[in-house]
């Protein structure tokens, strides 16, 4: 790959990153207005909230300490390290290196644990059990995704993702593909607290499991937490756009990989469109179905 | 005294105070609890001059099969104090709250706490200790609701207790309706309206049915009819959003929006009939105050039965999804029992398999001549109280069609009913079957047939006890859900 580019990749990457990810939850909300049959908020609404919130002061509990204020801040520095080790265009990642799928499944983990901590720094009895109910699901998500992983690793040979995502392919692997990439998406709705998870448009804070926990964020600290929610529906929807796409081998992959992402939105606005959240004690029988489904495509791959 | 003793009285009815039989506070008691013991239900228990040294209690029996309200009147001796019936009948559990609130010395109560006229941050609230945990929601909620709190007691997700304590909306409408300026009898109509604004026909025509009892100037049939129809169209706006905002709390879009769009089609039936949503100034005393010319009859009609095909849709989208069954099967059971000895009433009742319904039992207005079936189903879930309200929906589009093509001639109201001089001496109870359940309205007129007592108990009062029961043993993030099944009014309760 040549210096130019190389510069290129980078340029398109960042310009994804900033502008790409706030629209994948415009995408969602248009989708479900247009079924709703109503016109809904723009698309680039998430943007416009975002410039809002940075302009705005920040309201601080008297009783919180500086954990707080570090979820979200930490919460979004691990999520845009995660993005540097996803391949999200054609060609390796900017810190690509042998065994990062291990840092990055534990990347997403230290964001968690920040900001559950933030969550229960508060003292809420609602932040608390939405912290508890977050661990929770993320434990048995953390198996799905890591077994799916680990699966597309034992095919391609490498532990790292830049190499075993565009590997792993249906061509040479089909059964396996098919059951990591509905694992990966029953972990994307979960990650990303969409029904039938979460609900993200509820206003009841007992039903709850994501939204909760920032309850207490104002400002720009909510605006970090919005974007680093977007970032993280990017980075999971980008894994499962490579697992769905041929190998991106020139720049022109973008032109491939963009539509795929918004498409993907697109679905999980049709999703939520037609399906009811599940009761919350049914939720883990869901997530274990998807540790099961990639946990089957790595046996397939290593017998 | 015996059961078969009791004076009674048909619905809306009349009857002169001196026809009931003072007992003592503890032969009172014993007939109450003897009557409930005989399958009666307490439709109203309260205090006739509150704060008196020497209370006059008043039990209103509701004898379901009999169709007729058993009076029980009972005087205690100054300083004398009443001994709680709570522990035979949990029913009356919140009447003797409000008993004590208003003067009488209870005692022998499990749970003697506020129910409105103290603040409601002063309840002591039944807690468990150990690994338990306390959740505190509200008097401020998300959303556009009304102030009330909900203590939960919980272990993990699962809710071990929940204690209602409300009163945030208490605003004195008993003390109003017989101290308004001069006693203005119009004043009475708009206090009667605004209780529960989602019931404005439902409380209004209670109000109306007492009045017109007391001044004896009953509605003429077409009045009789066209508020009727109002009682209906609010019971299906009401009963409408309420599925469809069953449908938003478990995230499933399509019925939530539809929903949301076809009540808003039924509040502008009522708008069309009176000019108001929410059906404020169509129920008068004596009748209606507005009439339905053919006209507008016909494009009520026609209305009618368009909102009534895509309300099928929307229904239909509900049901055949299993992912919203799986949440509203099994969510907040509660039994025939529980619910019998709760004194649960409305569709919550019936959901248990409870066959209640004022329409059906106390007959009132034209339900005297048009039997509306009785909707019921027996699981006690949240299903169970949305399948009811499809049911209520469905015999009440028909009522409601049927009412309109078979409207009485002649007036649509007595001429200057408001003027007319009330009975002295008197007490009448109305009930009526709101889309909640039952309303009931009583007043009493002293030695001038001027109102000397006026109580109101909407069914959010029995219910509110009936969801703190049904979440006994569920997950604390259904409690939304099982909320919204019930859907209760804070202003009803707190008056």
């Amino acid at each position: 790959m040549s210096l130019t580019d190389r510069l290129l990749q980078l340029t398109l990457l960042a310009l994804t990153l900033a502008f790409v990810a706030p629209l994948l939850p415009g995408v969602i909300a248009k989708v479900k207005a247009a079924i709703a049959g109503r016109r809904g908020p723009t698309l680039v609404q998430l943007h416009r909230d975002l410039a809002k919130l940075w302009k705005k002061d920040m309201v601080r509990s008297e009783t919180t300490s500086w954990v707080f204020s570090a979820g979200p801040a930490v919460t979004l520095v691990t999520t845009l390290f995660a993005a540097l080790i996803v391949p999200i265009g054609p060609g390796p990642a900017p810190l690509a290196f042998e065994g990062d799928l291990i840092l990055f499944v534990y990347l997403l983990a230290l964001g968690r644990f920040f900001t559950t901590s933030a969550a229960l720094d508060t003292g809420s009895a609602f932040e608390g059990m939405g912290a508890a109910r977050d661990l929770t699901f993320a434990a048995l998500a953390e198996v799905a995704l890591l077994f799916g992983l680990l699966a597309a690793s034992a095919h391609a040979g490498s532990r790292s993702l830049s190499t075993l995502l565009p590997t792993f392919d249906a061509a040479t692997s089909t059964a396996p593909l098919l059951l990591v990439s509905a694992a990966f998406a029953i972990v994307l709705l979960t990650e990303s607290a969409r029904v039938p998870v979460d609900d993200p448009n509820t206003h009841l804070e007992l039903t709850m499991v994501h939204e909760v926990m920032v309850l207490d964020h104002s400002g720009p600290a909510l605006g970090l937490v919005l974007y680093g929610a977007a970032l993280k529906l990017l980075v999971l929807a980008a894994l499962i756009a490579h697992l769905l796409l041929p190998p991106l081998t020139s720049q022109l992959g973008w032109l491939a990989l963009l539509p795929t992402l918004l498409g993907l939105a697109a679905l999980i606005g049709l999703l939520e469109s037609v399906t009811a959240r599940l009761r919350l004690s049914h939720v883990p029988a869901f997530l274990v179905a998807a540790a099961l489904l990639s946990g089957f495509g790595f046996l397939l791959e290593v017998t | 005294m015996k059961r078969q003793d009791l004076p009674t009285i048909r619905n809306a009815q009349a009857t002169p105070c001196a026809r009931l039989p003072t007992l003592s506070g503890a032969r009172f008691r014993d007939t109450v609890l003897r009557a409930i013991e005989g399958g009666s239900r307490v439709s109203a228990l309260l205090t006739l001059a509150p704060d008196a040294a020497s209370p006059t209690l008043l039990a209103v029996l509701a004898d379901d099969l009999a169709g007729h309200l058993a009076l029980v009147q009972g005087r205690l001796e100054p300083g004398e104090a009443f001994r709680a019936m709570t522990p035979h009948a949990p029913e009356v559990h919140l009447f003797e709250r409000e008993l004590a609130e208003s003067g009488v010395r209870v005692e022998g109560h499990p749970h003697l706490e506020p129910v409105r006229a103290s603040p409601p941050a002063a309840t002591r609230f039944v807690t468990l200790g150990g690994d338990g945990h306390e959740v505190a929601v509200g008097p401020v909620h998300a959303g556009i609701i009304e102030p009330g709190h909900f203590r939960f007691q919980c272990l993990g997700e699962d809710v071990l207790q929940l204690e209602i304590a409300l009163g945030y909306q208490h605003r004195g409408v008993e003390r109003a309706m017989v101290s308004s300026p001069h006693g203005d009898p119009r004043r009475r109509v708009h206090y009667a309206e605004t209780l529960a604004g989602d019931t404005t026909i439902g409380h209004g025509t209670a109000h109306a049915l007492v009045m017109e009892a007391l001044a004896a100037t009953p509605a003429p049939p077409r009045g009789q009819a066209i508020r009727g129809i109002g009682l209906e169209l609010e019971r299906l706006a009401n009963h409408v959003g309420d599925l469809g905002a069953l449908a938003n709390d478990v995230a499933f879009l399509p019925t939530a929006s539809y929903c949301g769009r076809l009540r808003g089609d039924f509040l502008n039936l009522t708008a069309l009939v009176c000019g108001s949503r929410f059906g404020r100034g169509l129920v008068r005393p004596g009748g209606v105050g507005f009439d339905l010319d053919a006209v507008r009859r016909d494009e009520l009609l026609d209305r009618l039965r368009a909102t009534r095909a895509d309300l099928r849709s929307a229904i239909d989208l509900l049901w055949s999804a299993s992912s919203v069954l799986g949440r509203f099967q099994e969510t907040g059971r509660l039994t025939r029992a529980d619910a019998d000895q709760l004194g649960l009433v409305g569709p919550a009742a019936r959901a248990t398999g409870a066959e209640r319904d004022v329409r059906k039992d106390f007959a009132f207005d034209l339900y005297r001549f048009v039997h509306v079936p009785t909707a019921n189903w027996h699981t006690g879930d949240v299903f169970a109280r949305a399948y009811v309200r499809q049911l209520e929906i469905e015999h009440a589009l028909a009522y409601v069609e049927d009412q309109l093509l078979t409207l009485p001639a002649g007036p649509t109201r007595v001429a200057a009913p408001l003027d007319a001089p009330l009975a002295r001496d008197h007490l009448a109870v109305a009930l009526v079957e709101g889309w909640r359940g039952e309303l009931v309205h009583l007043a009493v007129t002293d030695a001038d047939g001027r109102l000397a007592r006026y109580k109101v108990v909407d069914p959010s009062f029995h219910n509110w006890q009936g969801l703190a029961h049904a979440l006994r043993d569920q997950a604390i993030s259904d409690f939304p859900l099982c909320n919204k099944s019930f859907n209760l009014s804070y202003a009803g309760h707190d008056l």
